[in-house]
């Protein structure tokens, strides 16, 4: 399922698919590397990161846009916090570029977007918000996220959104932790956009190192 | 003062008061009624809040529904970059993110609404005469500034950006957690078609403003620092003014509130909340 992705840097410590729709939270040490692969194509994997050591330190896509002077996540960005420390490094992907700006849907901001008979389906920040419950934080600890394998082109007058993506299946990107990390993932469940192709898949992550 | 000793309690305390009175340039206006250089039609009696809030300084303010805050950029060189919280209930605060998201644009102007979290509008953008905003860049940090100026803590010449919204944010009861994504107003950042971001810091003409409305009860937090992008190597920003004052809650035909759809589902949204 990764033939396109190079071989990962030391042992296997973690293989899993992620189902449709489903969270999970999983430590990166520092030096090992987080593989995301979009087995089925245009999965939007909507992504968090705290310090695991102190979680009021976590990731911040404006302190990582404006170090890198660049809206767009592509092989080389370092992923910021919100303190402005290195967090994980992006050292590879066979995507062009992921997207950091259009945040995760929520049940409330789908009564925005589509209307108000969207507010019962699940969402995103469900799937962080009942995460990290586990580990005690809550809702101050929602965020901006990076959004892998999500594409939201901003035109020059500012247009901007949520649209076809540039996966495919197989496609993937590779992370390694800069400092000790605990990441948070959903498996984006939104059927209202094309960020999953109107149809939520897994996803397949694996930590070596 | 040279005849007032401070080597005892009283001659201390005379110190101390005869230093009142003076005026700096950076102090807010008290009684708030007392201010001037009001917008037409705004009477004194309905002035909540005036301040000149310091280059490098900040200012955390709550406002009640309906409130209007007018920000004024005095000598061309400001940076306002705003935290807004939910008053009554601050772990509902300010969603970037949603904010661009929702209205299908990553430019801040007039008519443009400040979504929070939870689907509703905390506040939004009545006046703008500067038009170069900046929803994408955040705060400066210590450390950014610490590259840039040699130096970048709070108690230093330079003061950072998040420190100055994280002590805004302490005299609320808020912390490290509660200090989000903010926006910076007065300066611009422009996106290119490769995604790469283009800063717009002037110095723009003396005087430009943006006035908001306050569609809930809200905690707004400002420092007034250089952005985190500005180019220069001095440390660059003047003095911020902030004016306050009360507004009726907005109605059921305000042209904002009637924009667009989603506009539209965040103000019902707002009124839902206020149900009670």
């Amino acid at each position: 399922m990764t033939d396109q992705a190079p071989p990962l840097p030391g042992p296997i410590l973690l293989d899993e698919v992620v189902p449709a729709r489903a969270p999970s939270m999983r430590v990166v040490k520092r030096g090992q590397t987080l593989r995301i692969v979009d087995l089925e194509g245009n999965q939007a994997v909507d992504f968090l990161i705290y310090n695991a050591h102190d979680d009021a330190e976590r990731y911040s896509s404006q302190d990582t846009i404006a170090a890198q002077c660049n809206l767009y996540l592509r092989a080389g960005s370092v992923l910021r916090s919100n303190e402005g420390a290195p967090m994980m490094t992006l050292i590879g992907t066979s995507v062009a570029y992921h997207d950091t700006i259009g945040g995760a849907c929520s049940c409330e901001s789908n009564t925005l977007r589509y209307g108000h008979h969207t507010k019962g389906q699940h969402a995103c920040v469900e799937n962080f918000l009942l995460a990290n419950a586990a580990e005690g934080r809550g809702k101050r600890d929602m965020v901006p996220n990076v959004n892998w394998f999500m594409n939201v082109p901003v035109e020059a007058d500012g247009t901007l959104g949520i649209v076809d993506g540039i996966s495919a299946p197989g496609l993937y990107v590779d992370l390694r932790a800069e400092m000790d990390v605990t990441v948070v993932v959903s498996n984006c469940p939104q059927i209202n956009n094309p960020c999953n192709g109107f149809d939520p898949t897994p996803v397949r992550m694996l930590i070596a190192g | 003062m040279s005849a007032a000793s401070t080597a005892r309690p009283q001659g201390a305390r005379d110190h101390a008061r005869a230093q009142a009175g003076a005026k700096v340039e950076a102090m807010p206006t008290l009684p708030a009624t007392a201010a001037t250089e009001l917008p037409p039609g705004v009477a004194a009696e309905t002035v909540i809040w005036d301040e000149t809030i310091a280059a490098g300084g900040y200012a955390s303010r709550q406002f009640g529904r309906g409130a209007r805050l007018r920000l004024t950029d005095l000598k061309g060189d400001a940076c306002a970059s705003l935290l807004i919280f939910n008053a009554e209930r601050p772990v509902e605060r300010l969603n970037i993110a949603d904010t661009l998201k929702v209205q299908w644009n990553g430019y801040l102007g007039a008519g443009r609404l400040l979504l929070s979290d939870m689907g509703r509008v905390l506040m939004s953008l009545l006046e703008d005469t500067a038009g170069t905003h900046d929803g994408f860049c955040g705060a400066s940090n210590q450390a950014s500034n610490a590259r840039k100026y040699g130096d970048g803590c709070n108690h230093g010449a330079h003061p950072n950006a998040r420190d100055r919204l994280l002590l805004g944010a302490a005299k609320f009861g808020l912390g490290r957690k509660d200090v989000h994504p903010c926006v910076n107003l007065f300066k611009g950042v422009r996106i290119e078609a490769d995604g790469s971001t283009t800063p717009l810091v002037g110095p723009f003409a003396p005087g430009r403003q943006v006035t908001l409305r306050a569609e809930m009860d809200v905690i707004v937090v400002i420092a007034n620092c250089p952005h985190v992008l500005d180019p220069r190597t001095e440390y660059s920003v003047t003095p911020l003014r902030a004016t306050a004052w009360r507004g009726p809650v907005t109605a059921p035909d305000d042209p904002v509130r009637n924009a667009t759809p989603e506009g539209l589902r965040a103000f019902l949204n707002v009124e839902d909340y206020y149900l009670r």
